[in-house]
């Protein structure tokens, strides 16, 4: 890219941004997570950290992003914004870049991230590194070192962006903990101003069909219990509901059990299926397919539970036990139901 | 009215053979065998579906890549795929998602020239060497047109619009797209069919033009290194975990205690 200009582009691109994605109104947990990332960013840099709303009925939650480290919060407000449309949403965005231009740009590897942020930074002319996760400042030049796995996770790429402003980034769900919240923080509110008649939106939302029968969803659960070939059968997975739901889990699935129709492909972890990275994955008779690996390696605490103790997933695991899952997640789930039985015992003795 | 339509496909390492020098942390591309991504065969099937879903239409399949990629062409083809078209030359080289959605871009105006019009592009949701997604909404900025990405249904299908299902983290959306468009697809989409012995035949013999730069009338300041905002500083073998433990017991009730108490102790339960 041309140095001279981008020098000077540099030079009049100030701040940290993050995207705060909602969801039916209310804000999720990647938001808090790029806040918690964007404000070390922001001090390294001695800039300030900013959030970019978007949706409708939101504004709400602008004093919850600043009490979680925003120093700026960008509210877009309006009806025709409740639902996603690539389109307007990143046209939304581009024309807020273009009028506050931000150094640093960071927002969510969801789906609506990753599909928002790559047709941003072509229109905005600008480079972006996908589903990074590790985020730092380069010492020498200021610019943002973003690490991210590629290959299904065999090998760890740093991307630079040097001479394009802002630098983007998409973040995987999970790579960073939650902000601090500092009550009554103050922030500065800033309502942009959305003229829907200006859109030649060629997109239109007909409606949502909700499938998750109230489960977590595996991308941002912090434990996820998932189910292989294993299983033997579709009924398998009760159990695997079972255990999840006595864990506070979301459940997993590996691709032979999507592709067999024993459980929806939003559950498949794995390189064709969806990445997590959890701070616990239970990997119940899954024998570690590189496949899909790719899909969970860098979760923190691994536990595999398998007959074959020479499986790849028994021996990349944390722990891992040597057995039939059909008896071990059954005694895991007595034991932590009797653990916890014991700690409500205990509890209404103290109370006493 | 028939459709054209072009399918965005690439050749990338199998997955399971991606060898890593430990010393250098870059792949051994020689010990590597190639194929076409395997994201792309959804896609390829589910352009080869449209076509037969509304007579008359035409599907291509356009790629940029070093010259074998034409291999990940003729397998297109012989997936039923109509007609292959070859980006490549030194100038592409080191191409981000940037610099990639810009080349394919030019790609399917061309094709465009070439048919009177195309109407859509599908791309698959990633490929499985960089994994970013980024391709298909790049292509759709670049060309200007309505982008839905991680498609995993086309329930309606016309010369004016598409009517899709977009998964979502909780459910998925119902979302109207005027053509032409460009959208990525999932693995849900379909089951992708096997090449038939006529397509092979087809695959074996077709011609496929290859453009370079000159001949796309590309802006080269937008393509390769030179035109790429994002570039790979630095690229390593990720940390070894840690070495496991293995939970040792006699009953499934005392490794499942033992376990219960490792998790206790990390406070992870």
């Amino acid at each position: 890219m041309e140095q001279e200009k981008s020098a000077a582009q540099a030079n009049a691109h100030k701040g940290v941004w993050i995207f705060a994605e909602q969801r039916h109104g209310q804000l999720i947990s990647t938001a808090y997570e790029l806040l918690n990332v964007g404000r070390r960013l922001a001090s390294d840099l001695n800039a300030e950290l900013s959030a970019v709303l978007i949706g409708h009925k939101v504004a709400e939650h602008a004093q919850a992003l600043i009490e979680h480290g925003a120093d700026r919060v960008f509210v877009h407000d309006h009806p025709m914004l409740e639902n996603f449309l690539e389109e307007v949403y990143s046209r939304l965005l581009c024309e807020l870049i273009q009028k506050a231009p931000p150094d640093k740009f960071l927002l969510p590897a969801s789906i609506l991230g990753r599909s928002v942020a790559a047709r941003t930074a072509v229109e905005a002319r600008t480079g972006l590194a996908a589903d990074c996760t590790e985020l730092s400042i380069r010492k020498d030049s200021g610019l943002l070192n973003a690490v991210r796995p590629a290959f299904g996770g065999n090998l760890l790429a740093t991307i630079l962006c040097e001479n394009s402003r802002p630098e983007m980034a998409t973040v995987r769900p999970m790579a960073f903990g939650r902000a601090q919240r500092v009550a009554g923080r103050q922030g500065e509110v800033v309502v942009v101003k959305v003229e829907p008649e200006r859109f030649k939106t060629r997109t239109r939302f007909v409606q949502f069909v909700r499938e998750d029968s109230g489960e977590q969803d595996i991308a941002s659960c912090d434990k996820v219990v998932s189910g292989g070939r294993g299983l033997g059968a579709s009924k398998g997975f009760d159990l695997i509901r079972e255990f999840a739901h006595t864990l506070g889990a979301a459940v997993g699935a590996s691709r032979a059990t999507v592709d067999a129709g024993w459980i929806p492909y939003r559950h498949q972890v794995g390189l064709t299926g969806r990445t997590v990275r959890p701070k616990l994955y239970f990997a119940c008779g899954i024998s570690g397919q590189i496949q899909h690996l790719a899909g969970m390696s860098s979760s923190e605490v691994i536990v595999a539970i398998n007959t074959d103790p020479e499986a790849p997933m028994m021996k990349l695991a944390t722990f891992s036990i040597e057995g039939d899952l059909y008896e071990v997640v059954p005694a895991i789930i007595g034991e932590l139901k009797h653990r916890r039985g014991d700690a409500v015992t205990h509890n209404s003795t103290n109370s006493n | 009215m028939p459709l054209n339509i072009v399918v965005c496909v690439k050749l990338t390492p199998s997955t399971a053979n991606i060898e890593i020098d430990p010393a250098t942390g870059s792949l051994r591309r020689e010990k590597m065998s190639f194929a076409i991504n395997p994201f792309d065969e959804y896609a390829v099937e589910e352009g080869v579906r449209l076509k037969e879903r509304i007579p008359g239409s035409w599907v291509g399949a356009l790629s940029l890549g070093a010259p074998d990629s034409e291999a990940a062409l003729r397998e297109s083809i012989a997936r039923g795929v109509d007609e292959a078209f070859l980006i490549s030359g030194p100038a592409f080289e080191g191409s981000d998602t940037f610099a990639t959605g810009y080349a394919l871009a030019m790609g399917i105006k061309k094709i465009a020239q070439i048919k009177g019009r195309v109407d859509l592009v599908i791309c698959a949701k990633q490929t499985n060497d960089s994994d970013t997604g980024q391709v298909g909404p790049a292509v759709a900025a670049w060309l200007g047109w309505p982008g839905i990405s991680f498609v995993k249904k086309v329930e309606e299908v016309s010369d004016k619009f598409l009517r899709l299902h977009r998964m979502m983290e909780d459910g998925y959306d119902v979302i109207e797209a005027d053509l032409p468009a460009v959208i990525a697809v999932l693995k849900e989409i379909n089951e992708p069919r096997l090449a038939s012995l006529k397509g092979k035949m087809a695959a074996k013999k077709a011609a496929i033009p290859r453009w370079g730069a000159a001949e796309l009338g590309v802006d080269e300041s937008k393509i390769g290194r030179r035109g790429s905002p994002c570039a790979v500083a630095q690229q390593a073998a990720p940390p070894a975990r840690p070495q496991g433990h293995r939970i040792q017991g006699g009953s499934p009730q005392e490794k499942a205690k033992q376990l219960v108490e490792k998790l206790q102790e990390l406070k992870l339960i």
